[in-house]
């Protein structure tokens, strides 16, 4: 099996409080992975030493096979889009200069741009007028678009999402979930989800990581983890899960 | 990459037009010597004087005007900034060169030689200190003496702050006649004489050859323990000066014992009073006594006014322009890095609370007079709101951008090119705003140390309550930095990205 991402031993603390303590993580290629916890689990610090944001206290983290040193990390994260909760848009850039900067900071012609965003533009169903947009002017689902075809304009291979999802209200969120599934079927890329909604890391992937302290508790496929769970923590988390989502009664996954 | 091609564009073309053309016109660096006086009336006189009796004898002179007080004008001419000023032996016993023993005029002018300075003949009349009061508080008190003040604790007085530091000021005077007063301000000397006028103050120091004595009528205390030493008029000039104009100093020797005590109080009132100008009334003496032909070198309101501005905006714009290409990656620097940043936002903080006329005068010692020493004190001035502007403007971007920009793939410089410095752009251009108001207005106090501009004007016009002269600097200084202001908002609008001034929708 190809792997994308290899963490080996690795450990990040601030202050006194471990993140990520003494973790292995391989995530393979061509696949979605969901990493999934409790607040405070270490699920997004581990997303960020995979791209070379944070540096480790001990361990290492190589990509593709190439360790991630700071020398190396701006160069690498052009192989690995990125896509956070907020969208994290430049609000002085319109929609198609946020989408762009990439290309226009690393010397693509006009033309391969342009052709670059139609593309992008109908993979994500994004209307092209808005293109000239301001952040401001869009809605959030709109603006998790953006940062999508952002994440995706250098033709990543690894995609790393942070709650894509979180800030948008559930209608929006239902929606946006199944089209971003398809679109990960379609790329066919290696993809890291951050989630702290088991139901939204069983619609994306069948192999999720629950994580727990910094430390990686279970890792199996949704069935798995309500079959056979490792601890009685795990078995907290999703039942904890289950009533939350029966209340809530949306984001129902088919075959539960 | 398109707001960060417009913002240097823009600021350097503003920055470097208008003072590269104006240096070409800086006025008198070709001149063969430089007259020196000091911000009073008499002072202005006596240079004018100088400089007709040079010029006269087809010597090139020019004269620098309204410098500050006593120690500007002896920096300015130990280091050449000036050649020649007229001084007071008082003084210079007094002040200058105290501990040293120079109570004889021989002693005198070999301790002057030892700094390379010489002196002429005294000029004719002793300006001392004395203590001056109405006739009516005069009378009111029963006082003729200084002694007499003993008496009257609770009497105010009002002294020129040299006065209140001077080795032969009010410390020493309350020493000699053991004086118990401790209500006393320091003031400006001119307006000195408005303040006991109006009687908010009733007794200040005057000099004895102040055309103010006969017109508001004052009475002269006797300085019964004869503190005061003798202010005669002597005109220092550095002794460099007759190898470097042939001449010069022979002809300064035409002026010794030609002004008597009553002439030089009638030509400090026919200025003062009478509203001539120092140039008519120095032109006068010398074609009267000397036999020199002078042309009073009046200049009209337009051309007055138009090197004032000129002055003012060489000041503000090179030292602002300064600022601002320093300002700005210090406050990078400090946003950057915690630790650096606290140390940069500190030093920053601390030359802003040194008072602004103490920078001025601080400046003196390293760079003589004129514009470059008014140009570095605006500059140290203007830092600090640019810095604290650029750091905050920087420090207040939302993380998740700033983690976005690095995510992407920009590198450091390039995160800061593309996306932080345009995002902070508001609250750096609100720095600049701040610091080019602060500029314009603390830019008036260069007059003092002979940068010109619209304190110029200002300064003339205190001396000689003129408040119509005041006007002609005030003004203008108020406009200048309304214009700046609009000038910064407009450049506000060209580098703020469109972006950032629409609001969101959610």
């Amino acid at each position: 099996m190809h792997l994308m991402f290899h963490l080996s031993d690795i450990s990040k603390s601030y202050g006194p409080l471990f993140a990520v303590a003494h973790t292995t993580l391989d995530i393979p290629a061509g696949r979605t992975t969901a990493l999934i916890g409790p607040s405070g689990c270490g699920k997004s610090t581990l997303l960020r030493l995979m791209n070379g944001l944070i540096a480790p206290d001990t361990g290492s983290v190589t990509f593709d096979g190439e360790a991630v040193t700071a020398a190396n990390a701006s160069s690498l994260r052009r192989r690995m889009g990125y896509v956070i909760q907020q969208g994290g848009l430049f609000p002085h850039m319109t929609a198609r200069q946020n989408i762009s900067v990439m290309a226009r900071h690393t010397g693509w012609t006009a033309a391969d741009t342009e052709s670059r965003l139609q593309v992008l533009a109908d993979l994500t169903r994004f209307p092209l007028d808005a293109l000239a947009r301001y952040p401001a002017e869009l809605s959030g689902g709109q603006r998790q678009r953006v940062s999508l075809m952002r994440a995706l304009m250098l033709d990543p291979d690894a995609l790393l999402l942070d709650e894509p999802l979180g800030a948008l209200d559930p209608m929006v969120r239902f929606d946006l979930q199944t089209e971003l599934a398809d679109i990960f079927k379609t790329l066919g890329k290696t993809v890291v989800l951050v989630t702290h909604d088991l139901f939204e890391a069983a619609h994306f992937a069948s192999d999720i990581v629950l994580l727990r302290d910094g430390a990686v508790e279970q890792r199996a496929s949704m069935d798995v983890l309500l079959s056979a769970p490792a601890s009685t923590f795990v078995e907290k988390f999703v039942g904890a899960q289950r009533g939350l989502n029966g209340a809530r009664g949306l984001n129902g996954e088919p075959g539960l | 990459m398109k707001y960060l091609s417009r913002l240097p564009a823009l600021l350097l073309t503003a920055l470097l037009a208008v003072p590269f053309t104006a240096m070409h016109t800086l006025p008198a660096a070709a001149q063969d010597i430089t007259v020196g006086s000091k911000k009073f009336t008499e002072s202005v006189i006596l240079g004018e004087i100088i400089k007709f009796t040079m010029t006269g004898n087809d010597i090139e002179t020019a004269h620098r005007r309204d410098l500050g007080g006593t120690r500007i004008l002896w920096s300015a001419l130990l280091k050449g900034d000036i050649d020649i000023y007229p001084e007071y032996t008082g003084t210079l016993r007094q002040e200058l060169l105290k501990g040293t023993d120079t109570h004889t005029l021989p002693l005198l002018r070999a301790a002057l030689a030892k700094q390379g300075i010489r002196m002429s003949a005294p000029l004719g009349f002793n300006n001392t200190y004395a203590i001056g009061v109405t006739k009516e508080t005069a009378a009111r008190y029963g006082l003729a003496t200084i002694s007499d003040l003993r008496r009257h604790a609770d009497f105010s007085l009002g002294f020129s702050n040299e006065f209140l530091d001077r080795g032969d000021g009010w410390p020493a005077l309350r020493t000699t006649y053991r004086l118990p007063q401790q209500n006393v301000r320091g003031l400006d000397h001119d307006l000195a004489y408005r303040g006991l006028e109006s009687g908010a103050i009733d007794g200040i120091d005057v000099y004895t050859t102040d055309a103010e004595i006969a017109y508001y009528d004052l009475f002269l205390l006797q300085d019964d323990r004869n503190h005061f030493p003798v202010y005669d008029a002597v005109i220092l000039y550095r002794a460099d000066l007759a190898e470097r104009v042939p001449g010069a100093a022979a002809t300064l020797t035409r002026l010794e014992g030609t002004i008597d005590a009553a002439r030089m109080s009638a030509m400090n009132g026919a200025v003062k009073l009478d509203k001539k100008s120092e140039s008519a009334v120095a032109a006068a003496f010398v074609t009267d006594r000397l036999k020199i032909a002078a042309t009073p070198s009046d200049s009209g309101f337009v051309a007055r006014l138009w090197k004032s501005t000129r002055d003012h905006l060489v000041l503000v714009i090179i030292s602002l322009g300064a600022a601002i290409l320093f300002a700005v990656p210090l406050g990078i620097l400090a946003a950057r890095h915690d630790r650096v940043g606290q140390c940069i936002l500190a030093v920053v903080g601390i030359i802003q609370t040194i008072p602004s006329l103490a920078l001025f005068v601080f400046m003196i010692p390293l760079l003589g007079i004129g514009g470059p020493p008014a140009i570095v004190a605006l500059f140290l001035y203007s830092l600090l709101p640019i810095v604290r502007n650029t750091h905050a403007g920087l420090r207040g971007i939302d993380s998740g951008i700033v983690e976005s920009a690095a995510a992407i793939g920009l590198e450091p410089g390039a995160s800061l090119r593309i996306v932080e410095l345009p995002l902070a752009m508001r609250s750096i251009m609100a720095g600049i705003k701040t610091s080019a108001v602060i500029n314009v207005g603390t830019a008036t106090l260069g007059a003092l140390i002979g940068a010109g501009g619209y304190g110029q004007p200002i300064l003339t016009g205190i001396r000689l309550d003129d408040t119509a002269l005041i006007l002609e600097g005030a003004i203008p200084a108020a406009v200048l930095a309304l214009a700046v202001q609009g000038v910064f908002e407009l450049a506000e609008r060209a580098v703020v990205p469109r972006g950032l001034r629409l609001k969101s929708n959610g």
